[in-house]
C-alpha cells in the first residue's frame, strides 16, 4: 500500500510518500519567515503558494495512479495552515479517487519514532516549537502525563535567538553557540510534577543577555537548564510508569545536547534511550502517512464532510488500535 | 536493606530508618545539580517540619545533611493493603490540612501512604511546594483519584469518602469545583473503550 501524506501545521510544509516498510521520499517547503516570528497568515500564504508545485515534485517521482491513500495532518496547529493542507488533500483524494485520512499530528511524531526505531513501550518525550509532551500509552491511548504549562520549548529557544539577533530558525544557532559555552549563570528551573514552564526561563535569560553576558554563556545556561528540566520529567515519568525505554521526538530532538543528556539519564538507571534520524525528527509528510497507513489499516477513514481540520486536537482523542 | 530508585531520588529503607538521597545526576552540569539537590532536600525538609506542626502525621526527620535526609521508618501497612472509606475520609482530612498550609503534596497515592496506630502517615514529600493557589491543589486531588481507580474496584466509594472528608474544614468548595474543571479539560477525559 502507497501512502501520500501532506503536512504543514506550522511554518514547515512537507509532503512524504511511504508503504509498509520503506520511506520512498520527502519533499520540504518551510516557510521561513522574513524578521520576526511565525506569522499564521503569512506561513499560511507560503503553504497556498508552494502546495501546487510540492505536489507535483511529488507526482513526478510517484505516479497518482500508485497511490492508494491519502493522508494529512489534522491538527494541532495553526487554523490557516491546517486549512490549506486540508484542502489540498480532499482535492487529491476526490481528484484520484482514493480515501482520505486525517491524522494527529502528535501521534504522528510518535509513531514514525517507533517505526524508525526499536522503541516498543516507550515514555516519549515530544519536544518542538509549540509542543512539550510526555506522552505514554495506556491502554488504547496514548496518555500525556506531563507538558508545558506555557510556552512549548522551542518557541522559547526561538524568541531567546530572536532577543539575541540570531536569524530563524533559532534552534541549531543556540545549539552552536552553547558549545563554546563556558559559564552556568543559574536560571530559572520549574518542574512540576511531571508538567514544565519555560517563559520565565526564556526571560531570565534575554535579561542576562541584555546584562552584555557573552552570548555563548547565555545559550549554555539557557541550554542546561532547559534540557535538565526536559531530562528530569522524563525520568520521572519512567519511574512512575516503571518503563525501560525513552524516545525522543519533535524538531528540537535534533539537538545533540539534549540527546546526550537523555542518553546519559537512561544509561543510569539501566534503560533504552531512542531517537529517529533528523529528517524524521522535525515536521514531515512521511511521518503523516505513515500513521494514515496504519490508521486506514486499522479501520480509520475520513470522510470529505468530516475532514474538518481540528486546531486544539488531542493525541489522548485517538483511539489506537494497533500495537 | 531494600534500595528504591525513584525518578529523583534513592530511597535506602534500614531497619529502624529510612535515607532519602538525591544523588549526582550525571546528565546535568554540576553547578546546577547542587543547586537543585541541596535546595530540593531543604525545601522537602521544611514541607515535612510543617506538616507535622500542622497535625498531619509524618515521619520525624533524624538528620538532614547537604542532599541527604534520614528520618524515621514507620512501621504499618501501607494504605495500598488497607484501604477503606475510612481510611479515604482520614487521608481527605489530612489533605485538607496540608492544602490549608499551602502545602501541594504532588503525588498523593495509597504507595506513598502509611497506616500506623489508626494514622495515616504521609512519608514521602519529594513533589511537594508551597503554592496557596486552587489549581495545584485541584490537580492534587486529581492525582489521588486516578491512583485509586488503577488500584480498587470501589473507586467511587473512596472518592465520595475522601471528598466528605477534605470537606470537613470548610473553605474547600472552590477546589472541588475547580477539580471539576481539571477532569473536563481533554487531557483528563476518561474514554469508553469502544469496540471494533
Amino acid at each position: 500500500m502507497i501512502v501520500l501524506g501532506i503536512e504543514g501545521t506550522a511554518w514547515s510544509l512537507s509532503a512524504g510518500v511511504v508503504d509498509e516498510n520503506n520511506i520512498i521520499l520527502i519533499e520540504n517547503n518551510p516557510y521561513i519567515p522574513r524578521e520576526g516570528g511565525i506569522h499564521p497568515r503569512e506561513a499560511s500564504q507560503h503553504h497556498s503558494d508552494s502546495i501546487p508545485d510540492l505536489i507535483s515534485k511529488v507526482f513526478s517521482n510517484v505516479s497518482p495512479e500508485e497511490v492508494d491513500l491519502i493522508a494529512f495532518s489534522q491538527g494541532p496547529g495553526m487554523g490557516p495552515c491546517l486549512r490549506i493542507v486540508a484542502t489540498a488533500a480532499r482535492l487529491i483524494s476526490l481528484k484520484l479517487k482514493k480515501p482520505l485520512v486525517g491524522v494527529n499530528h502528535c501521534l504522528a511524531h510518535v509513531e514514525v519514532g517507533r517505526w524508525r526505531t526499536q522503541a516498543e513501550n516507550p515514555v516519549v518525550l515530544y519536544v518542538s516549537g509549540g509542543n512539550t509532551q510526555i506522552i505514554a500509552r495506556r491502554g488504547n491511548y496514548y496518555r500525556v502525563f506531563g507538558e508545558t504549562l506555557d510556552i512549548g520549548i522551542g518557541n522559547g529557544i526561538d524568541k531567546l535567538a530572536r532577543h539575541m539577533g540570531l536569524k530563524h530558525p533559532g534552534g541549531p544557532r543556540i545549539e552552536k553557540l552553547a558549545e563554546s559555552g563556558r559559564e552556568y549563570h543559574e536560571l530559572p528551573y520549574v518542574v512540576k510534577g511531571m508538567d514544565l514552564s519555560f517563559s520565565g526561563l526564556v526571560t531570565a535569560a534575554q535579561r542576562l543577555y541584555d546584562n552584555k553576558v557573552r552570548m555563548e554563556d547565555v545559550a549554555f545556561s539557557f541550554q542546561e537548564t532547559a534540557f535538565a528540566m526536559l531530562t528530569e520529567v522524563t525520568e520521572r515519568a519512567l519511574a512512575y510508569l516503571n518503563l525501560d525505554e525513552a524516545l525522543l521526538v519533535g524538531g528540537v530532538g535534533a539537538n545533540k545536547r539534549l540527546q546526550g543528556m537523555l542518553r546519559t539519564m537512561c544509561k543510569d538507571r539501566n534503560a533504552k534511550f531512542f531517537c529517529p534520524p533528523n529528517e524524521l525528527m522535525g515536521d514531515n509528510g512521511a511521518m503523516i502517512a505513515y500513521t494514515g497507513l496504519l490508521m486506514y489499516r486499522h479501520g480509520y477513514e475520513t470522510r470529505v464532510e468530516d475532514s474538518a481540520v481540528k486546531p486544539d486536537f488531542r493525541i489522548e482523542d485517538v483511539e489506537v488500535r494497533w500495537d | 536493606m531494600k534500595v528504591y530508585l525513584g525518578g529523583e531520588a534513592e530511597v535506602r529503607i534500614h531497619e529502624n530508618e529510612v535515607e532519602k538521597i538525591r544523588r549526582q545526576k550525571r546528565y546535568r552540569i554540576l553547578e546546577l545539580d547542587e543547586i537543585l539537590r541541596k535546595s530540593r532536600t531543604k525545601t522537602e525538609a521544611k514541607i515535612i517540619s510543617i506538616a507535622r506542626r500542622n497535625g498531619v502525621p509524618t515521619p520525624l526527620i533524624l538528620d538532614v545533611d547537604g542532599d541527604k535526609i534520614v528520618m524515621e521508618r514507620i512501621k504499618g501497612e501501607p494504605v495500598k493493603m488497607v484501604m477503606n472509606t475510612e481510611v479515604s475520609r482520614e487521608i481527605g482530612r489530612m489533605v485538607a490540612k496540608l492544602h490549608r498550609k499551602g502545602i501541594i503534596h504532588g503525588d498523593i497515592t495509597p504507595m506513598n501512604l502509611i497506616l500506623s496506630d489508626n494514622r495515616i502517615f504521609f512519608i514521602d514529600f519529594g513533589l511537594s511546594f508551597i503554592e496557596d493557589r486552587v489549581e495545584p491543589k485541584g490537580v492534587d486531588l486529581h492525582v489521588y483519584f486516578e491512583s485509586l481507580k488503577a488500584s480498587f474496584d470501589n473507586w467511587r466509594e473512596l472518592r465520595e469518602a475522601f471528598i466528605e472528608g477534605y470537606r470537613e474544614y470548610g473553605g474547600t468548595e472552590d477546589v472541588l469545583i475547580r477539580l471539576q474543571q481539571i477532569e473536563e479539560r481533554g487531557r483528563y477525559i476518561e474514554r469508553v473503550e469502544q469496540t471494533g
